[in-house]
């Protein structure tokens, strides 16, 4: 076995994913199904090989960066036009630190 | 009623109807609206219609022709666009739950170059939910229906914007691919759909799912209305820094049948896995290719094997971090049982994702997890060099690749929906040309005796969309989508 609910539970936690009992039981049995497909990755030798974070060409037509000269953002109403709940300019969340 | 046929239209006909006034841009976007409105119960390929957005864009047109000015190489052409990428003013749910209430403040660069070509944005198509499927049954609003067999999958994560087309409801559509969710689809709906060079396309405005694998690209009834699709998307965006500065041939040029003496290669280790009806429609479409003067031999592409093992570690790696941004504070959906920030974010996500995303979720988080990123991720990196190169070497000997798409036609809705494994290693033979960012496509080769239709896939080099172009090209016009 590759992983344990308790694993499950774990990565949900690092996730920020509430997850039911039930959800963690079927995750348990397919993230373990997966993995062991996974596992086939140490078959192939890579000690030669570079990782590969990006498509690399051999050309140039990738290394461009556009000129840092500023331009004009969103501005704050728009920026919070989808905000679930806001208020004075802001985005409100529930209370962080408790009085 | 107009004197068209909507669902037969081509952006040709479009324009020669605009040119010879059989009808206005507004007459045509009306009535692509109501078309697409009467077919959509049948398929649920559309989730939002952009009505009054679309008909601003063609009275714009209209003001063009009026005034004898050139209204754009789409002018008046009716377009879906997947729901993963932002339009501004117009609800972008990607699929999902999270967003149902999403309307986003800006375009993407590929949805503003199409309206500023005169394209006419009419709806946003149905997708697995934030592009995570190959069948779209994980979207939070309904699966969608093949046109072809309506209890089947139109497969995904493309397949409104396949449906659409397929059905007629637009001309050309936009789709996006991670791992084949254009070319899969196109291949289950019988239509042309093309994944581009990583970079190709400016990728802002996409919503992000897997960032190093992520493209946006068209579906179109025929070659040529792809290509030119393509043609009008692409190029350097400031707004995207792996935008590539290659100069956009004109692709339409290049389709002039002039494939005598190109090199193909059929990489071995694609007819695997082949249903006997797919592979004989293969095989089939390989000496209809020969019959136009291609050479065509055996190619082998060895890391094949572990290229499903590797996608899906480096695609959920990825996006697990990009998907970390639902977290309740920006983007329209709070979970309404949150007294604590902390509970905010997990509940948030626990009722807003779909099981597939979680799914995803999960696995990228644990894969970056400390303690395993070395073994999964790293390791999973280079193993993606070796595929890359595995192309780099065959391209040496070949102009291009042939093979199928999918191991088989569209499958019944509900069929493999409970085994995630299986319906994974159903990407095989398109997740590796994402892998190695290079172009491309899957065009029509055939019909199984149930009438599902079959694509043929066509990979090229980095940047030589042209060629890719001219051999599906001359392949359509030889007759390859029929038996």
């Amino acid at each position: 076995m590759k992983i344990t609910v308790d694993q499950v539970r774990y990565v949900a936690d690092l996730a920020n994913l509430h997850l039911t009992e039930d959800e963690v039981r079927k995750f348990q049995a397919d993230l373990d199904e997966i993995l062991v497909h996974f596992e086939r990755l140490n078959e192939v030798d890579t000690s030669q090989t570079e990782p590969m974070a990006q498509v690399l060409y051999e050309a140039e037509e990738i290394a461009t960066l556009r000129p840092d000269r500023p331009r004009p953002g969103l501005g704050t109403e728009l920026a919070l036009a989808n905000a679930p709940v806001a208020g004075s300019g802001y985005f409100k969340v529930p209370e962080v630190i408790k009085r | 009623m107009l004197p068209m046929d909507i669902a037969a239209l081509t952006i040709d006909k479009v324009r020669e109807g605009l040119r010879a006034r059989r009808f206005s841009s507004s007459e045509l976007a009306t009535a692509a609206l109501q078309f697409a409105r009467a077919e959509n119960p049948k398929t649920n390929a559309y989730l939002t219609f952009s009505e009054e957005r679309a008909l601003a864009a063609a009275r714009r047109v209209d003001e063009k022709l009026a005034r004898g000015e050139d209204p754009g190489p789409l002018a008046g052409v009716p377009i879906a666009v997947k729901d993963v990428i932002v339009t501004n003013g117009v609800r972008t749910t990607c699929g999902s739950k999270l967003l149902a209430n999403y309307v986003p403040p800006y375009d993407a660069t590929a949805v503003e170059r199409l309206e500023g070509a005169g394209g006419v944005i009419i709806g946003k198509t149905n997708c697995d939910e934030f592009a995570m499927g190959s069948s779209n049954e994980n979207s939070a609003f309904g699966p969608v229906r093949n046109p072809h067999a309506l209890d089947r999958v139109p497969g995904g994560s493309s397949g409104g914007s396949a449906a659409a087309v397929a059905q007629g409801t637009a001309v050309v559509a936009l789709g996006s691919d991670t791992g084949g969710s254009i070319r899969q689809p196109a291949s289950f709906c019988g239509v042309v759909g093309v994944t581009p060079t990583y970079g190709r396309v400016s990728r802002y405005g996409l919503t992000a799912f897997a960032s190093s694998l992520d493209h946006i690209g068209p579906f179109g009834r025929n070659v040529r209305d792809a290509a030119l699709v393509l043609s009008v998307m692409a190029g350097r965006d400031p707004l995207d820094s792996t935008s590539a500065e290659a100069p956009v041939p004109d692709y339409l040029t290049h389709l002039d049948g002039q494939v005598k003496g190109l090199k193909l290669g059929l990489p071995r280790e694609y007819l695997k896995n082949l249903t006997s009806e797919s592979g004989d429609l293969i095989f089939k479409a390989i000496e209809r290719l020969k019959k136009l003067g291609c050479e065509v031999g055996d190619i082998s592409l060895p890391a094949t094997d572990y290229a499903i093992a590797c996608y899906y570690v480096i695609a959920t790696a990825e996006a697990s971090s990009n998907l970390a941004r639902y977290d309740g504070v920006r983007y329209t959906f709070r979970s309404p049982s949150s007294e604590t920030p902390s509970e905010m974010y997990r509940n948030t996500r626990g009722e807003g994702f779909g099981a597939e995303c979680k799914r995803r979720i999960m696995l990228g988080t644990y894969v970056l997890s400390a303690g395993y990123y070395d073994a999964y991720y790293l390791k999973a990196q280079k193993v993606r060099a070796l595929i890359a190169r595995d192309f780099t070497n065959a391209f040496a000997e070949v102009d291009a690749i042939v093979a199928p798409v999918s191991p088989f036609p569209a499958f019944k809705i509900g069929e493999k929906i409970n085994d995630p494994m299986a319906m994974y290693l159903s990407d095989i033979y398109t997740i590796t040309g994402d892998l190695a960012g290079i172009p491309c496509m899957s065009v029509p080769c055939g019909k199984t005796v149930e009438g599902l239709p079959v694509g043929l896939q066509i990979l090229a080099k980095h940047f030589d969309e042209a060629c890719m172009f001219r051999l599906a090209d001359a392949f359509e016009r030889a007759g390859g989508a029929q038996n």
